[in-house]
């Protein structure tokens, strides 16, 4: 049933500062509300909890794509199209460009944002793979100042995340991989556009002298957070590629994960599908 | 945006026209249009954002109208079907469509001319692969998509 939508407020502040100060005034009564491909589902669903909202959606803080020598910083406002039609970030962060294509249609990458996509912390999310393939850190700031926290650590359970009630996401930063990395993501779902993964994997190795001298794993849709794979890492770094490697890391990779049955698909196809995916990834290096 | 007995109005301009919407900063820009403007040709499907029956432009880039709140129009530029003919000449998008069979029940169609426009306003001239990368967010019951994406390229050549 549809929201009783007096019961709800959404105030647009000018500034971050003024957005801040909403965040500050405790206790989780204000939250953000940024493109709206989230929270307008649920409102209309009826199943909107919070009644408190303020739009971020014109702060230009949290826009755009800077580039640095070391890292590139996306603003938490980053839409989906942005990243599509970033130059920068289709010569270095291929991953995070495949994700972005695959998130929803058109209309939903107009307006879905990164920094959404993370806050919103569903582990079927499709660009937390490749942001957790790449590095990524992300800025938290709030009325008290600032801070930065790797983005490996920010999802704690279903839904739960290090961030206080009155932080808000300003920036994602990626470093800049290696020009000899080789970048894998992969989404598996029921179409390819409009679909929520079955299972996604994303990874980015880099090998020197035969060997795995760097490598980061990530798969969504398979515990209750997006999961960066510790283990299938451990199995691979400072190790020669090849068919023993690759199947221990794969095994790694299934024992490090626990995916369930659900509406879109079941615990075994997903753990198959996320091995077989690895494999995919290390086999064509 | 003024606020008034948990209403704002909120000033945009929609097919060229300067408009003042009265609304709670929540409602849907698809009902703004349907039910305060009359708009009609923007369709409602499934309401969450899954098929672009409620496609609009906004600043010209496509979006599904329920999902877009009242409150973040201020200012913006929308442009719905009713915006696309001009003068009483179709697009071409929309000509093509109704050349090649591209309608059926026409539920989707304001949503996919839309999509079709805002690819075209972008790239000139897509091939099938972009055509089906823009359109697939709408989603439609009648043609099995064939004829649409078949029209979409005949509109790159000038609905010819």
């Amino acid at each position: 049933m549809r929201s009783y939508l007096p019961a709800y407020e959404l105030v647009v502040p000018r500034t971050l500062g003024e957005a801040l100060g909403l965040l500050a005034e405790g206790a989780g009564a204000w939250r953000p509300f940024a493109g709206g491909t989230d929270l307008m589902v649920l409102l209309e669903a009826g199943r909107l909890p919070q009644k408190k909202f303020f739009s971020v959606w014109n702060l230009e803080e949290l826009r755009g794509v800077s580039v640095g020598p070391d890292e590139v910083s996306l603003g938490a406002l980053v839409t989906y199209t942005e990243v599509r039609e970033s130059e920068a970030l289709r010569r270095e962060f291929p991953s995070l460009v495949a994700a972005a294509r695959e998130t929803g249609g058109w209309a939903i990458q107009n307006r879905g944002t990164l920094g959404g996509n993370v806050a919103n912390a569903s582990p079927a999310a499709d660009s937390p793979p490749a942001l957790l393939a790449y590095g990524a850190r992300l800025e938290l700031v709030s009325a008290a100042g600032s801070r930065t926290v790797e983005y490996a650590d920010f999802h704690t359970g279903y839904k739960q995340t290090v961030m206080r009630a009155d932080e808000l996401i300003a920036r994602i930063i990626l470093p800049r991989p290696s020009a000899a990395a080789r970048h894998f993501y992969r989404k598996v779902g029921t179409r390819r556009a409009q679909a929520i993964s079955k299972v996604c994997l994303s990874g980015l190795v880099e090998t020197e002298g035969g060997e795995v001298r760097e490598v980061r794993l990530a798969v969504g849709s398979v515990a209750p957070t997006v999961v960066r794979c510790r283990r299938a890492e451990g199995a691979l770094k400072g190790r020669p590629l090849g068919p023993s490697t690759v199947a221990e890391a794969c095994e790694e990779l299934a024992a490090e994960i626990a995916p369930i049955d659900d509406i879109r698909s079941t615990a075994r196809y997903r753990s198959r599908v996320a091995r077989n995916l690895l494999r995919d990834f290390l086999e064509g290096l | 945006m003024s606020e008034e007995r948990g209403k704002v109005t909120v000033n945009c301009t929609v097919n060229g026209e300067a408009v003042r919407l009265s609304a709670h900063p929540l409602a849907r820009l698809l009902d703004a249009l349907r039910e305060e403007l009359r708009l009609t040709g923007t369709k409602e499907g499934c309401g969450e954002g899954e098929c672009g029956a409620c496609s609009v432009l906004l600043d010209g880039r496509l979006v599904n109208s329920c999902l877009v709140p009242v409150a973040q129009v201020e200012g913006s530029s929308v442009r719905t079907i009713e915006g696309v003919a001009r003068g009483g000449r179709l697009h071409a998008v929309q000509q093509a469509f109704v050349e090649h069979g591209g309608a059926q029940c026409g539920i989707c169609t304001p949503g996919m001319v839309l999509a079709a426009v805002a690819l075209l306003e972008r790239e000139p001239r897509p091939g099938a692969d972009d055509v089906r990368d823009a359109l697939a967010g709408n989603l439609c019951r009648c043609t099995g998509y064939t004829k649409i994406f078949e029209a979409v390229l005949k509109a790159v050549d000038g609905g010819r």
